[in-house]
């Protein structure tokens, strides 16, 4: 933790503009010179019920969310549905306000629209603000814009406030007005925002603020972007120009943003009746030679299964996202969850022949989704990018140098008419899609349309010219064949290295992770470090085929091992015991399932007290310790 | 040479080209219906023009699903009731594919109902040929979506309590725009609608009775059949919706009562396929996709270029 940050939470409702302008704000700290992350926190509804979005930003590298935040604009829900505390979901008029108090941290801010809350309708709240030292600040926000005759710029009036109470420059907010809202509402917002921030600094002594903006400097242009996003501009630049969908929460963000980009680069987005569609959809067009998609979340993706079990026996290259949500069934589905790995890893019948990749950050969520594309297609596998809503949502800067690489739309081993002509064919034609003995296991592909190419693609076990055949010699080539494929992607996967590693080479304990609580285990592990204890952390992103020689030594060499995960059965930690097949008396488990990603606080706390202190019982007030085997 | 030069070819086709060399024994059973299938898009093939390797059949599961083993084009097997959303998704991929799309009824009504409704609602540009014996066959005899009311079964013992679905007023509705049925023992008529299911621009639907001896009924049962395009007794429009929607539920109707009646039931030459509608709102390319990654001259764009200034 860095104490010169700034981590400021708006809340309100659902449909109150909590995500524009949070991200506006997001921006103006990153163009500020600041390195930014935000956190969100939302309900399934359209509109009303309690929603947050946290913007932490400093001077250093900031790759997670905070413990806690200290400074709180607390807008009203417009939305708002049930008056009563006795309601199923209580008095939601005063929740942006009464919901996000616990998180506080002492001497932190809260603005609140006193135009719509009430704060003497929270018990005991003016002990609270003075036994935590809380600076309050209620201003009449609503009112203020209403006087400009629009209400709904509240959230403008709120941000002008924060500038006055934070010492920050408005330049870089007004810019961003004047970059993102339409000549109609420009003026009116432009004005809101100043009234405010200069209605704030006549009536307030803001010279000493009591949380202020801290102040940094990048040296080259940072773009601020999910992981939704990351993941789509991934698959672009790998030449995809086909995807087919239905919508789910979160999936729905990278088919939104694939959607609207496709049309300008000549690609095709097919909005379809349902996932087992979308998936056959993105494998015909894929069989038919073009760089294809689809994704979904749990329920979505479980209709998946078939088409992704189509895709392993014949060889269609294609790639899967998946963005979990809190599960089973309909779950959570606005809150990250990581707990459909195993589903991910083993769904559909027979032996999984695919490839699973988990990226940590939003810079990895680029990079893997173009891994998962060139293994798809080099390799004629179904490749799987398992993200989850945390990591989709989350924004955060990234340098625009990151994305300057050439474009990569090459189908793989896909054959020409002319090589066609010079590779196996049975007397009458027919090409051996399928042949035995072939370098990786990879058999040469054709493309419809193609003269001199023509086979059969079939889900039934075949024989290199895709008949269906079930002799016992041909089963076992092909299977072994198919399986050799997974064993040269490990091999290709060595020489890009997804893992991530933070903390000494040589320290005493170890932290395993995957997926998108990366970057918060990596902050827990600096402050262990900060605080003398000796740990590194291992994020993991290959989970088929796994990394097991890179895990083992990791295992290997420390004395125990602590792993991270938002599962409530362990499923990562299971996967690695698999894996390795030992070291089970070295592994024991933080997991958090709350709907909540990790806090650092949380992990250190968890790791403080398992760890070094022995202590059996180290499940923490939101997560829950398992001991390792033997234990 | 081109990419796919096998599309557009302008050459005499031989019915023969869609014979596999080394023809696998067929495993349907003798007097199977489905046979008439197969020899009837032996003979329309040629006739359109298309060879084997301009044409991808797309099958789904069950005996049906067995045609792409003796027809001899680009072929997928997909599974039981998908063949649809394959089939079409390489339609938008490469539009100058001649694709097909088959399976029986259990495929396309039952299991794969969902994707026949929104396949015919878009109209893509594909003939679906539906084997209609029903029964489910392969699996050996149980009760399956246009089964009769009170077929019995070892699924249905009691004698199914179901109304049989009316597929060619069920794609009417859904929106083929060009719906026909015919039947195994009438040839001549399967290869001529067939043809003009190829070359109708739009979603095709051919009903196709395909008599399964073993479990359901022999080739008798289903003659004699009526062409009503050419019966006196019967007088309809085809090419008129209310019109054609009456003569479909009469159709449907009767094949319980022991009359077969077969033809084309509706044809809206007029409505624009699925690719076309795309086109028309810029969400499809002009030019097929599938050719851009063989272009070495197409300059890939990339998001760096294109998209990233917004986010900075």
């Amino acid at each position: 933790m860095t104490d010169d940050e700034l981590i400021w939470r708006i809340s309100g409702g659902s449909g109150d503009g909590i995500a524009s302008t949070s991200q506006n704000f997001a921006k103006a700290l990153m163009r500020s010179g600041l390195n930014v992350f935000t956190h969100r926190h939302y309900p399934s509804r359209i509109r009303g019920g309690h929603t947050y979005t946290e913007v932490r930003a400093s001077a250093d590298p900031v790759n997670s969310r905070g413990d806690g935040y200290n400074f709180l604009l607390a807008l009203g829900d417009s939305f708002a549905r049930n008056p009563q505390e006795e309601a199923v979901y209580g008095n939601e008029e005063i929740k942006p306000l009464s919901e996000n108090l616990d998180e506080l941290r002492e001497g932190g801010v809260i603005v609140y629209d006193e135009g719509l809350l009430d704060a003497s309708e929270i018990p005991n709240f003016e002990e609270r603000a003075e036994e935590n030292d809380w600076h309050v600040y209620p201003l009449d926000l609503r009112g203020l814009a209403r006087d400009q005759g629009r209400e709904v710029m509240r959230n403008t009036a709120g941000v002008g406030a924060t500038c006055a109470l934070t010492g920050m420059d408005l330049d870089h907010v007004q810019d961003l007005m004047r970059d993102a809202m339409p000549e109609k509402i420009l003026e009116p917002n432009l004005e809101i925002l100043q009234i405010a921030y200069d209605q704030v600094r006549e009536e307030y002594d803001v010279d000493a603020p009591d949380v202020s903006v801290p102040t940094g400097e990048h040296d080259e242009t940072q773009l601020l972007m999910s992981g939704s996003d990351a993941i789509s501009y991934g698959a672009i630049d790998e030449g995809c120009r086909f995807i087919a969908g239905y919508p789910m929460t979160p999936w729905t963000e990278v088919f939104t943003i694939m959607t609207k980009n496709l049309p300008k680069l000549g690609g095709i987005s097919e909005q379809v009746e349902d996932e087992i569609a979308a998936a056959a959809l993105a494998v015909g067009a894929s069989h038919a030679g073009v760089k294809a998609m689809s994704g979904s979340s749990g329920g979505g993706f479980a209709l998946m299964s078939e088409p992704l079990g189509l895709a392993e026996m014949t060889e269609t290259p294609v790639v899967l996202v998946e963005a979990m949500r809190a599960g089973p069934s309909t779950g959570m589905p606005t809150k990250p969850e990581q707990s459909d790995l195993e589903h991910v890893l083993y769904t559909s019948q027979g032996d999984s022949q695919r490839v699973v990749l988990a990226p940590g950050t939003v810079e990895e969520a680029y990079e893997q989704s173009r891994i998962a594309f060139r293994l798809a297609y080099e390799y004629q596998i179904p490749s799987i990018l398992l993200y989850d809503q945390k990591l989709g949502g989350e924004m955060t800067n990234v340098p625009k140098s990151h994305f300057d690489r050439e474009p990569n739309p090459t189908l793989g081993k896909t054959l020409s008419e002319d090589a066609l002509a010079d590779e196996p064919h049975s007397a009458d034609g027919k090409f051996h899609r399928f042949q035995h003995d072939v370098e990786d296991g990879v058999s040469p592909r054709s493309v419809p349309g193609q003269k001199g190419g023509r086979f059969l693609a079939t889900g039934n076990e075949h024989d290199p010219t895709g008949h269906i055949a079930e002799s016992p010699d041909n089963r076992v080539a092909q299977i072994d064949r198919r399986t050799e494929k997974l064993e040269a992607i490990r091999a290709d996967l060595d020489t890009v290295d997804t893992g991530s590693y933070a903390g000494p080479d040589d320290a005493q304990y170890g932290i395993l992770t995957f997926g998108s609580q990366q970057g918060t285990v990596e902050e827990a592990v600096g402050r262990l470090n900060d605080a003398g204890v000796s740990v590194k952390s291992y994020g993991v992103s290959d989970m088929l085929p796994f990394p097991t020689e890179q895990v083992a030594e990791f295992v290997e060499s420390v004395d125990e091992v602590l792993v991270v995960e938002m599962t409530a059965s362990g499923q990562f930690r299971g996967l690695v015991q698999k894996n390795l097949g030992r070291y089970g008396e070295k592994l024991s488990s933080l997991l958090k399932y709350n709907g909540n990603p990790f806090e650092p606080a949380e992990i250190v706390d968890g790791f403080e007290t398992a760890i070094i202190e022995g202590d059996g019982d180290a499940s923490g007030h939101q997560t829950t310790f398992v001991p390792a085997a033997g234990d | 040479m081109s990419t796919f030069s096998a599309i557009g070819e302008e050459r005499e086709i031989d019915r023969d080209e869609y014979t596999p060399g080394v023809e696998p024994q067929p495993t349907w059973c003798p007097g199977c219906g489905d046979f008439s299938v197969l020899k009837a898009l032996k003979q329309a093939l040629p006739e359109v023009g298309r060879t084997p390797e301009e044409t991808l059949l797309c099958t789904g599961i069950g005996c049906s699903g067995k045609l792409n083993s003796y027809l001899d084009t680009y072929g997928f097997h997909t599974i039981h009731g998908r063949s649809l959303p394959v089939a079409r998704a390489a339609k938008l991929a490469n539009p100058d594919l001649e694709v097909i799309a088959a399976g029986g009824d259990g495929d396309g009504y039952g299991i794969g109902g969902n994707h026949f409704i929104h396949t015919a609602r878009e109209n893509h540009d594909m003939t679906y040929i539906v084997f209609n014996n029903e029964i489910f066959g392969l699996t050996k005899g149980q009760t399956s979506p246009t089964s009769p009311k009170g077929h019995k079964s070892k699924t249905q013992p009691s004698g199914s309590a179901k109304e049989p679905i009316k597929p060619l007023s069920m794609s009417l509705n859904a929106g083929a725009s060009y719906v026909a049925r015919t039947a195994a023992v009438n040839p001549n008529q399967a290869k001529e609608i067939l043809i003009e299911a190829i070359e109708h621009d739009g979603f095709a639907h051919v009903d196709f009775l395909t008599q399964c001896p073993t479990w359901n009924k022999d080739a008798r049962q289903y003659v004699p059949y009526i062409d009503v395009n050419e019966s006196d007794d019967y007088d309809f429009d085809k090419t008129d919706r209310v019109e054609a929607q009456e003569m479909m539920r009469t159709t449907e109707e009767s094949l319980y009562e022991g009359e077969v009646l077969t033809g084309r039931f509706y044809v809206d030459e007029d409505r624009p396929s699925y690719g076309e509608e795309k086109r028309a709102i810029g969400e499809m390319p002009e030019e097929p996709l599938a050719e851009r990654y063989w272009d070495d001259d197409y300059e890939w764009e990339r998001s760096h270029d294109m998209f990233l200034d917004k986010h900075a």
